[in-house]
């Protein structure tokens, strides 16, 4: 897909002057974009360029304050996504929108129909989608309830939901976030076949790799302007990254250390969910004080559990959990806090910060029943304010004031405000699940390096992710959890890959123990 | 028009919220007071000087937001940790049955300072004891306690009729469906002589001082908060919910159950089926004005009751309908709810 576009190709849409202000922050100033037919322009930058905003535009979400979108020569009316869809614009969202109970059909030809009708034209429409998803190689069930698909199939659904109604210009926002790296290149294939068949295609992303691969031309946003734009045969990862962050990112390096003893040990634990189905299925692992290993699985292969049990908030209801040598399978939330477990949360937004209290109160949510934050049971308010000046000071966090409402703190703040709290008590273990989802390359290695340097100070860390870049790079041993059970990659059989680990993911190796 | 979030909330304009809320409504049902043909800035006027226009007016405004207050604080206790007790109609009616069994003649012989702690203290438990019911089927099988406290309203004032029919009944009573009146050391004294006002309201407002303290500077305080705000973070970090939650529970039902004692102890003698004219789900009303702060509970059912009593006074000199009172009341609570979305939202075109 990396062969360069003529210039005399049509262009099909066309940003002049974008910008959109809110507040005092300008989060799209004087943006030209220029998609020609047939190519995929990869729109990359941290969070908070203005990626999505400038989508939300263009899709008729927002309306620009000033700028016009051009859409096959005519220009589009702004703030009217129905006349974006009759144009033959399609969005995916990173987040589907999909109706978890009605069937792939009844999704894809949702809103397509007027609701005066008498009666839905189903079998016409089961033809089309049909026709549509064998042209495009985007096999689907039409009968399928769209709860019941994996999340590679619920994008499938999404992206024929977009062909359904023609469209011509296809926005796919983050669309590999969610998925395994074989996902990934069958949707890359998926693309090629669009591509072919005449659309172009604006593909949003901060992942570097993935844009490398997937684009013809990259523009890259930082801080609201275009701060460049190339070919991909001309670009590197060092130069997209320097675009994108407007400085050379240093990556924090993993010194070479000789793990201690055993810090964490799981023994076969087993946690049973309805009907005696094995959530954990007899998990076995060893942490060492210096280690960090990483944990790979596609999602709702029971890491979350695993994390849920590690955190102290389910009891297994099999196995044994140890810290050093003590078993805390039911310590507890607080107990495990107590013996130095630093826990960061799989979604910040939901189970780490609370939303609406300030940043000291959501930094004592752990230990506001000790000294000094409390005595007596009455809290010394002032001694939480000194713990939050002292986090927000030594973990960088971005705020405007100490006391804001912490959801109003971008993520990587908020991020580096729950990696304070963890860390803050220099914990011999370190439970980080997901700890850069969402993240810009910046903070994402501001918190690789923080957790390299705990690992450094001889804490003994589990990095759950589905980054497996991020897996790989930072980690001494990687494991890989399918179905509730949990494999370690072993070194002695060749060296750990992205493609060995998808292979894992999808369940290699874990036939024969079941 | 769009909204965006303000970064921080100006305490200014958390103050100017309710104010500018009672402005707007007083102006909205001045439309009401002229079509029933009276004049509507006197018929304010005439509202304002019936609610505390007099020490007479004022010790009666007073009086009659005491039980606002108790079931006020209930509300905004059980709400801020998203509890969601509907019931403290009931819970207030059967604090006063704790009172007035206890303090009927059961108990004799006690001072005043042994008799009104101990009605106190039964009518806290009984109304802590209705809302455990609701409580522990929530907390053990996920029933809903807004349709169970709500319905177990209607089934303590029948059973309080009941009671007022059969074992309760003063046989003095002239047939009226009315239990013995409490004893004269078991009465809450009166502030003023010869006015209603009673040691209720300041009970009443040194709990609201109370819990202010509790929410602001306490573990405790804290915890429901973070429960109410964010119950699965409050989890992670290690707040045990349910048992945040239970004792909201008891807490919230025993103000509910004082709301009752007051008003049989303090203002009515005895207990009736009347003892409470909806003072349960006012106290809703008030909590939600009050934005749940427990100061703010006092100023808002003193507001309230001003209201209710002004209107009567309107009423008698203007010939408006005391109905008025209940529009005022609901509309400032509808302006509320506006002036709230406005103090957390920029209005952006």
């Amino acid at each position: 897909m990396n062969q360069p576009v003529g210039a005399q190709a049509e262009v099909v849409l066309r940003l002049r002057g974008i910008t959109k202000r809110f507040g005092s922050l300008t989060a799209n100033d004087a943006i030209d974009l220029d998609l020609h037919k047939g190519e995929v322009v990869a729109l990359l930058g941290e969070n908070g360029a203005g990626k999505s905003t400038l989508m939300s535009i263009l899709f008729g979400h927002y309306v620009a304050d000033e700028g016009t979108v051009e859409a096959f020569g005519q220009p589009l009316p702004p703030g009217d996504p129905a006349a974006a869809l009759a144009r033959g614009i399609g969005m995916v969202h990173q987040h589907f929108t999909l109706a978890d109970n009605l069937t792939v059909l009844d999704n894809v030809m949702l809103g397509t129909e007027s609701l005066w009708s008498w009666r839905s034209r189903r079998s016409a429409g089961r033809a089309r989608l049909d026709r549509l998803a064998g042209a495009f190689g985007l096999a689907v069930r039409g009968d399928a309830r769209v709860g019941d698909l994996s999340v590679g199939e619920r994008q499938r659904v999404e992206i024929l939901k977009a062909l359904y109604r023609d469209a011509r210009i296809l926005i796919l926002d983050e669309p590999t976030a969610v998925l395994t790296p074989q996902e990934s290149a069958s949707l890359r294939a998926t693309l090629g076949r669009l591509v072919a068949e005449g659309l172009s295609i604006i593909f949003i992303s901060h992942k570097l790799d993935e844009v490398l691969e997937i684009g013809d031309r990259v523009v890259v946003l930082r801080a609201g302007k275009v701060a460049g734009e190339v070919p991909v045969a001309d670009a590197d990862r060092p130069m997209l990254a320097g675009m994108m962050v407007g400085r050379a990112v240093e990556q924090p390096q993993r010194r070479q250390l000789s793990p201690g003893a055993v810090a964490v040990g799981l023994q076969g634990v087993t946690v049973l969910g309805e009907g005696g189905r094995r959530r954990l299925d007899a998990v076995d692992l060893d942490i060492r004080a210096g280690e960090i290993v990483g944990l790979a699985g596609v999602s709702g292969n029971g890491q979350s559990v695993l994390s849920d049990v590690l955190a102290g908030l389910i009891t297994p209801d099999g196995g044994h959990y140890r810290l050093a040598d003590e078993d805390v399978s039911r310590a507890g939330t607080r107990g495990l806090v107590a013996r130095g477990v630093g826990r960061i949360p799989e979604d910040r937004q939901a189970s780490g910060v609370i939303g609406d209290m300030t940043i000291p109160e959501t930094l004592i949510a752990e230990d506001f029943r000790a000294r000094p934050f409390s005595r007596f049971g009455v809290i010394d308010w002032r001694a939480a304010r000194d713990f939050a000046a002292r986090i927000v000071s030594d973990f960088d966090v971005r705020t405007e004031r100490p006391d804001l409402n912490a959801r109003l703190l971008s993520g990587g703040n908020m991020q580096k405000l729950l990696l304070g709290r963890a860390l803050a008590r220099r914990p011999r273990f370190v439970l980080a699940n997901q700890p850069t989802r969402g993240l810009d390359v910046g903070a994402a290695a501001y918190v690789h390096q923080r957790l390299l340097a705990a690992r450094e100070a001889g804490a003994a860390i589990l990095l759950i992710s589905e980054d497996l870049d991020e897996v790989l790079r930072l980690s001494d041993r990687v494991a890989v959890m399918f179905r509730g059970r949990l494999r370690e990659a072993d070194p002695a059989l060749g060296p750990v890959t992205v493609e060995r680990l998808g292979l894992m993911m999808a369940g290699q190796g874990f036939e024969h123990a079941a | 028009m769009r909204l965006e979030p303000r970064a921080a909330v100006p305490w200014t304009l958390s103050l100017a919220a309710p104010a500018g809320a009672v402005v707007v409504s007083l102006a909205l049902c001045g439309f009401l007071v002229a079509w029933a043909g009276a004049p509507v800035l006197r018929a304010y006027a005439q509202m304002f000087q019936g609610a505390a226009g007099s020490l007479f007016a004022l010790t009666e405004t007073l009086a009659r937001a005491t039980p606002l207050i108790f079931t006020g604080l209930a509300a905004a206790i059980a709400f801020r940790a998203r509890f969601w007790n509907i019931g403290a109609e009931g819970q207030l009616y059967l604090g006063a049955v704790a009172a007035t069994v206890l303090g009927t003649g059961a108990i004799g012989g006690l001072s005043p300072w042994l008799m009104i702690p101990l009605l106190m203290i039964g009518g806290a438990l009984a109304g802590a004891l209705l809302l455990m019911g609701p409580t522990l089927l929530k907390l053990r099988l996920g029933v809903d306690e807004v349709v169970t406290t709500l319905l177990l309203n209607f089934i303590v004032i029948l059973f309080v009729g009941l009671l007022l029919e059969g074992p309760l009944k003063d046989p003095m009573g002239l047939g009226w469906p009315q239990a013995e009146p409490i004893v004269a050391e078991g009465e809450l004294p009166k502030l003023f002589g010869g006015m209603r006002l009673h040691l209720g309201f300041v009970i009443a407002v040194g709990l609201a001082v109370v819990l202010w303290f509790v929410d602001r500077r306490t573990t405790f305080g804290y915890a429901a908060r973070a429960v109410g705000l964010n119950p699965q973070a409050a989890a992670y970090a290690g707040i045990g919910v349910r048992g945040v939650m239970f004792r909201v529970a008891l807490i919230s039902g025993g103000l509910a159950g004082l709301a009752g004692v007051s008003e049989v102890a303090g203002l009515k003698g005895n207990l009736t089926l009347d003892l409470s004219p909806g003072f349960g789900y006012s106290g809703i009303v008030v909590a939600m004005l009050a934005q749940l702060h427990p100061l703010g509970v006092v100023a808002a059912a003193l507001f309230v009751a001003g209201i209710f009593v002004g209107a009567d006074a309107m009423s008698r000199s203007a010939g408006v309908p005391t109905y008025i009172a209940d529009v005022i009341v609901a509309s400032s609570l509808l302006c509320m709810l506006v002036a709230l979305l406005l103090t957390r939202y920029r209005l952006r075109r």
